[in-house]
């Protein structure tokens, strides 16, 4: 059982880590000098929920708290909201639709902005996230952003990554082929009610078809329940195959950093004098946009799609 | 008339020109653009240019007729002036009973009754959420007993009763047939309203209890129920005023509020009952806001529009499908806590556009409306200020006084565009629950108030006493209605009776039944009836239905 | 770092305007705002502020219940230790309460008339005053 004391010097913890004040060295010890370090700590189930706005995640989530605790698990939640890019404030409003789990010391639910950080989620997500992990809850959920685009930074801190969709949210079947097969570990239609609901997970079956691994598309109405054990079932399926995201959370690794390096490769060959002369050609109105990118692509290196 | 109309709009460029001009700039206008309260651009004259698109006999005509722009009456106030109705409402039934027959005594015609949060919401007074809650903005009924007393001595045949109630209301309007049951009345000859209008819960007021689905079945057997039982009796009041003030443009408060009756009349026909059988009955609520042109437009526009749905859309027969009837109030957060008194002005000029439009029914704000509840002195003057619109001013003497004026009838056609603009853009987002479930009028009527607080901090409009002529060194102090803090401990006091007295066996078999039949697609008020008259709570009933429905947890937007 | 707030509806009334105006202009002041949604009890109310760990909790109030529901936030904030965590109340609340209130720990009223400008500057000023960075003070006396 967590104590209530404990829900304090938690937050307070992440605050330090959010605020740059202490890092997560300094405030996990601070945090097992208050006595809140249990027993074989360090070992939390961590699930990441990602998908686009109005997909239900954070009633979903409420759904996934509700069923962790009937198991006699205790449950943190780190829900991200988006950050203004202009004002740099945020409305966060995930713990809405978990307030009523409020009076149950087994749960914990603290919302962050995103701040200045793409992604889905904040910089400090993954040191709130293990020190949730360090205070001594048996789960930790992470809710991503959801701001429409393809949120990869989770792989990095998520063991069990569950995409949530909806049906006739248009192009959400094209939303996930842009990237998400590489990340989920099973796909969630929320809403299943609603007109499509079947269409969409045949479509996203297909999908998974054509890749590697073996992810499965369950439908679920996280207003009522409908299909949340199915998805109990399925986490409970991942959970026992942890090691798998090892291999995933490398390939994102290196991913992301073949992009970084490709990225920087691509700045320093708009610098060179070849580049600089087709830019002021179509400074000077000589060339359009579009021929100017024909003929600098070739230059960058990486490889070249017509457009 | 094409070249007068030509004629008229090139003496205006002339005139702009020739006499304008030179006058704006010697000497400008104060500001560059005139807004109405509701957000609508005001042109600086109008001409029958303005209004060439407007056909008097398509689109005014004559009162009593379609399209009732004028009104739904041919003789309107020559016959009988409005129904004054001022809402009431604090402590128990029996506080409540008291402030009625004051006000009847001073020559009120209807009664309107306002509820305490925990009776709005489906809490009994003993739970723990109506803490601080029993008796405070309302009066507190928990059992069919209380609303005994609440209407004790008044004659319910003769006498209109109207509750402000919504998720509970079809347990209100059960207690109220039990009551006249038990008192002996003819339940055909009841007259009176319940609010009863879900919809505008989840946009606006937010007083809920289940979600939008099994909300509107509730609100479905209202009126099926009062179609087969209740000749004379309103089962829903479809109501714009919470929607204008939670900050809505007077286009949304009247395109909202009108989808909505829309989804009720689709819910009831797919039913199986014929919309002629019903829709007679359904009556609507609006407020009468400060800005006065606006005001009149927007409830002659009202009119307009629901006549052309019912008929366009529904394929109404009868008139009294078609014309819209409507209760008003005016305007609360028009109100200020400074300088209280200066309310009674702004009341007055809102109850005159309410008159100007052609309201039904009338509730006009005690002057200490943004200090508490009213106080009895407050809710007299207020009273009397529909009665000097009545008795002294003589605007009843002919109907639909302002039509005619160009820019009155402009802004009324403009306001009925934007609520056909806005039909349509809900049919295209799969209907009003659709449209609920999706928040898109919550994420409207977001927008529209967040616009107005701006121009209102802009200063856009003076608030007279708090942003132009403050006054900081004399604010009048008024007295104000108190909380009688023993109300609480005197319900919980009448609840404990009840329960005692009761058949606790019958009550919880009452409650099966009610679970059993909402399981089913039987209407819930013969059911609802039953437990009422074997003295189940609200509470009661509504906890028993919360594993059936399900309980709504908003989606908040900004 | 940006200040947070818990912007709380407690009670069963659902005038949300006024709070969600306040909301979204505390955002756009650059704060970070977290909203309980309605109809919230005062325990929900502490927990959220607890979990969040808000510089500010501000309540906003319609329904009359404000001498009811003020002194148990109070208390339980007193209850969980967080009672550095200053509370500030907003909508109808008649005069004679405030000082009632204010004698409770309540740091401001924000009555209706208040632009979101004040709300905006008396928010700041309230944290310096309380020495925002709790945290910090925390971090300092833990090394």
């Amino acid at each position: 059982m967590i104590a209530r004391r404990a829900h304090r010097d938690l937050a307070r913890a992440i605050t330090s880590v959010e605020n740059g004040i202490a890092d997560y060295q300094v405030t996990a010890a601070r945090l097992a000098a208050q006595g809140h370090r249990r027993e074989g700590a360090g070992h939390a189930a961590i699930i990441g929920v990602t998908g686009p706005p109005g997909a239900g995640k954070s009633t979903l989530v409420d759904r996934l708290i509700e069923g962790f605790r009937a198991n006699g698990e205790t449950v943190a939640v780190i829900a991200v909201d988006p950050s203004s890019p202009f004002t740099h404030g945020a409305v966060l409003g995930d713990r809405v639709r978990m307030q009523r789990h409020a009076g149950d010391a087994g749960v914990f639910i603290r919302s962050m902005a995103s701040r200045s950080a793409g992604g889905g989620l904040a910089p400090a997500t993954r040191d709130a996230v293990r020190l949730a992990d360090a205070a001594g809850f048996d789960v930790v959920v992470v809710e991503t952003v959801g701001v429409g685009q393809v949120e990869l930074e989770i792989v990095a801190v998520a063991d069990v990554i569950v995409v949530v969709t909806v049906p006739a949210l248009g192009d959400s079947v094209q939303t996930i082929k842009a990237g998400l097969t590489e990340i989920a570990d099973i796909f969630v239609v929320n809403m299943a009610d609603r007109p499509g609901a079947n269409a969409t997970a045949v479509d996203l079956k297909h999908m998974v078809r054509e890749g590697k691994r073996e992810i499965p598309v369950l439908q679920t109405i996280a207003r009522d329940g409908t299909g949340v054990s199915e998805l109990f079932a399925a986490l409970g399926a991942r959970r026992g195959a942890e090691d798998s995201n090892a291999v995933r959370a490398v390939r994102f690794e290196l991913v992301r950093r073949a992009r970084d390096e490709a990225v920087r490769h691509a700045l320093a060959a708009l610098d060179s004098p070849d580049a600089a002369a087709i830019l002021e050609r179509l400074r000077a109105h000589e060339l359009t946009r579009n021929d100017a990118i024909d003929l600098l692509l070739p230059m960058l290196g990486g490889p070249v799609h017509a457009h | 008339m094409q070249t007068t109309e030509k004629t008229i709009a090139d003496e205006q460029r002339e005139w702009e020109q020739l006499t304008l001009l030179p006058f704006t700039a010697r000497r400008p206008e104060s500001r560059e653009a005139f807004r109405t309260q509701g957000g609508a651009v005001l042109e600086r004259v109008y001409t029958p240019a303005h209004v060439a698109d407007i056909d008097f006999s398509r689109d005014i005509g004559f009162p009593g007729q379609f399209p009732y722009t004028r009104g739904p009456y041919p003789t309107m106030y020559r016959a009988q002036p409005w129904t004054m109705r001022q809402i009431a409402g604090f402590g128990t039934a029996d506080d409540t009973n008291a402030r009625f027959r004051f006000l009847i005594a001073q020559g009120q015609t209807g009664i309107s009754t306002d509820f305490d949060m925990p009776t709005l919401m489906g809490y009994d007074s003993d739970d723990v959420r109506s803490e601080g809650e029993v008796g405070r903005e309302g009066v507190a009924i928990d059992s069919v007993d209380d609303m005994l007393d609440l209407y004790a001595g008044i004659d319910l045949e003769q006498i209109s009763v109207s509750m402000t109630i919504n998720p509970s209301a079809w347990i209100l309007l059960a207690m109220y047939l039990v009551v006249a049951e038990e008192r002996g009345f003819d339940r055909t000859k009841l007259s009176g309203t319940i609010q009863n209008d879900i919809i505008k819960e989840y946009v606006a007021q937010k007083e809920w209890v289940y979600p939008p689905r099994p909300a509107m079945r509730i609100v479905r057997d209202t009126i099926t129920y009062s179609a087969q039982h209740l000749p004379r009796y309103n089962p829903v009041n479809v109501s714009g005023y919470h929607t204008r003030e939670a900050g809505s443009t007077a286009i949304q408060e009247v395109a909202f509020t009108l989808a909505a009756g829309i989804a009720y009349v689709e819910e009831v026909v797919k039913a199986g009952i014929d919309v002629d059988d019903f829709a007679p009955r359904l009556s609507f609520f609006f407020v009468s806001q400060i800005d006065f042109l606006e005001e009149v437009a927007k409830f002659r526009a009202a009119r307009r529009v629901w006549a052309r749905a019912m008929k366009e859309r529904f394929g109404a027969r009868k008139p009294e499908s078609m014309r819209l009837r409507f209760h008003c109030q005016t305007a609360g957060v028009s109100c200020t806590a400074r300088e209280p008194l200066n309310n009674i002005a702004r009341t007055a000029i809102e109850a005159l556009a309410a008159v100007c439009g052609g309201a039904q029914s009338l509730h006009t704000n005690g002057y200490d409306e943004a200090l508490s509840i009213p106080s009895e002195p407050a809710m007299k003057i207020a009273l009397r200020t529909q009665q000097i619109i009545a008795e002294e001013v003589g605007i009843g003497g002919t109907i639909d006084p302002l039509a005619g004026s160009y820019a009155l009838e402009r802004l009324t056609a403009d306001i009925e565009k934007g609520c056909f603009d806005y039909f349509a853009e809900v049919d295209k987002r799969g209907g009003v629950v659709k449209c609920l479930e999706d928040n898109y009028f919550q994420m409207e009527l977001a927008d529209a108030a967040y616009d107005l607080h701006r121009r209102k901090e802009a200063s856009e409009r003076h608030i007279v006493s708090v942003t132009k002529y403050r006054d900081d060194s004399a604010n009048p102090v008024v007295e104000l209605h108190h909380a009688d803090e023993g109300a609480a401990d005197r319900q919980l006091a009448r609840l404990r009776k009840t329960k005692a007295a009761r058949d606790a066996n019958a009550v919880s078999r009452a409650l099966d039944e009610i679970v059993r039949v909402a399981k089913t697609d039987e209407n819930l008020m013969p059911a609802t009836i039953a437990a009422v008259k074997a003295r189940a709570t609200g509470g009661e009933i509504v906890n028993a239905l919360r594993p059936v429905f399900g309980t709504y947890v908003e989606t908040p937007v900004f | 770092m940006p200040i947070k707030v818990l912007v709380a509806k407690p009670g069963l009334d659902g005038h949300d305007r006024g709070a969600k105006i306040v909301a979204r202009a505390l955002r756009d002041a650059g704060m970070e705002v977290v909203y309980t949604g309605l109809h919230q009890t005062p325990e929900m109310i502490v927990t959220a502020a607890v979990q969040e760990d808000v510089d500010v909790v501000g309540v906003s109030i319609l329904s009359g219940a404000h001498m009811t529901i003020f002194p148990k936030i109070m208390a339980l904030l007193k209850e969980h230790d967080v009672d550095d965590i200053a509370v500030v109340g907003g909508g109808v609340i008649q005069e004679a309460d405030i000082p009632k209130l204010k004698a409770l720990g309540v740091r401001e009223i924000f009555n209706a008339e208040a632009t979101t400008q004040e709300l905006i500057d008396g928010i700041e000023r309230i944290v310096g005053e309380t020495g925002r960075d709790r945290s910090r003070r925390e971090a300092g006396a833990a090394r």
